[in-house]
């Protein structure tokens, strides 16, 4: 979104970039089109959005989330995700009971098709090492307060398996459509670090 | 929705290993964060040049690396602004390559600066 109130088309930098991509096209180094093409695959594709989807559908269609935690990737595989890139995904569900942590131990193996880029703690020699030894605390200095019964499963990534967290659908979310409850869906819900 | 091919997604795959580390875009839970769309143009036209094997995206990110901390050392005080120092690699890049000289990309700017206000696309 625009902050500004004046016309972003006529900032210098957007006249500057116009004024590249015109002469880039003339040269034939470039065509728009592939532009626009980059820009849509990024934007759309490329993120937690995907993870976000798979979420929202698994909470409104029991059939789907039996079907997510029981295999994977089998069931994302209608998501339009090009399956094959995600190796194996295993999709573990948090409860009242049960909470559930991703992390990669070996390095930093990541469910990158429906997840996006990892965060930069997420490479922390710190915390892969730490949430396995210590999940309680390191939830704890994220921020996460889990009660003191609340059983804490950590799940290790590797080249072969990938994890995703589905998280509890929020109480308050009752009766919104699928695209309104992925936009509640937060990329460290699906990594465990907030419920 | 754009249908996407395996290739596309093996060059996101690359890319997202590349746009990582130092000189990062930046993000927002996962996701690529554009205030304006020439933002987005800039950053679109500097991965089809890479795509297209123009340049490689550690020489671009290289440059662009220490044009942010130059900018850094002068402007330490003010909004960082990644992408108005993303253009200005990018341009700096393809004039060094002798693809789009300056003089060319500044007489290109004026004259879109004299275009009517409410001009069509």
């Amino acid at each position: 979104m625009s902050k500004s109130h004046d016309h972003p088309e006529n900032l210098p930098q957007a006249l500057r970039a116009e004024a590249l991509e015109t002469l880039l096209i003339e040269k034939g180094l470039l065509v728009a089109s592939a532009v626009d093409a980059v820009i849509t695959r990024y934007s759309e594709r490329v993120g937690p959005m995907n993870g976000a989807r798979i979420v929202a559908r698994a909470w409104v269609d029991p059939e789907f989330r039996q079907w997510l935690l029981e295999d994977g990737t089998a069931a994302i595989d209608q998501f339009d995700l090009e399956g094959g890139q995600v190796e194996k995904l295993v999709v573990v569900a948090n409860s009242a009971q049960i909470h559930n942590v991703v992390v990669c131990t070996l390095c930093s193996c990541y469910p990158w098709a429906i997840l996006g880029l990892p965060p930069t703690w997420y490479k922390d020699p710190a915390y892969r090492s730490r949430i396995v030894r210590e999940p309680r605390t390191v939830l704890h200095e994220m921020g996460l307060e889990l009660e003191s019964g609340m059983q804490i499963r950590v799940w290790d990534s590797s080249a072969e398996v990938r994890y995703m967290v589905l998280p509890e659908q929020p109480l308050d979310s009752a009766g919104m459509t699928e695209a309104e409850l992925a936009e509640r869906v937060s990329r460290d819900a699906m990594i465990g670090v907030v419920r | 929705m754009v249908d996407v091919s395996a290739d596309d997604i093996s060059e996101v795959r690359v890319a997202l290993t590349e746009l990582a580390g130092p000189g990062a875009p930046p993000m927002v839970n996962g996701e690529l964060l554009f205030e304006f769309p020439w933002q987005s143009r800039a950053f679109g036209m500097a991965r089809v040049l890479c795509e297209a094997g123009i340049f490689h995206w550690d020489e671009f990110r290289r440059l662009l690396i220490t044009n942010i901390r130059e900018w850094e050392d002068d402007h330490s005080t003010h909004t960082y602004a990644y992408y108005d120092i993303f253009l200005q690699t990018l341009t700096m890049l393809l004039a060094e390559k002798n693809l789009c000289p300056d003089a060319e990309l500044d007489s290109r700017q004026l004259e879109l600066s004299a275009r009517p206000h409410g001009h069509d696309h």
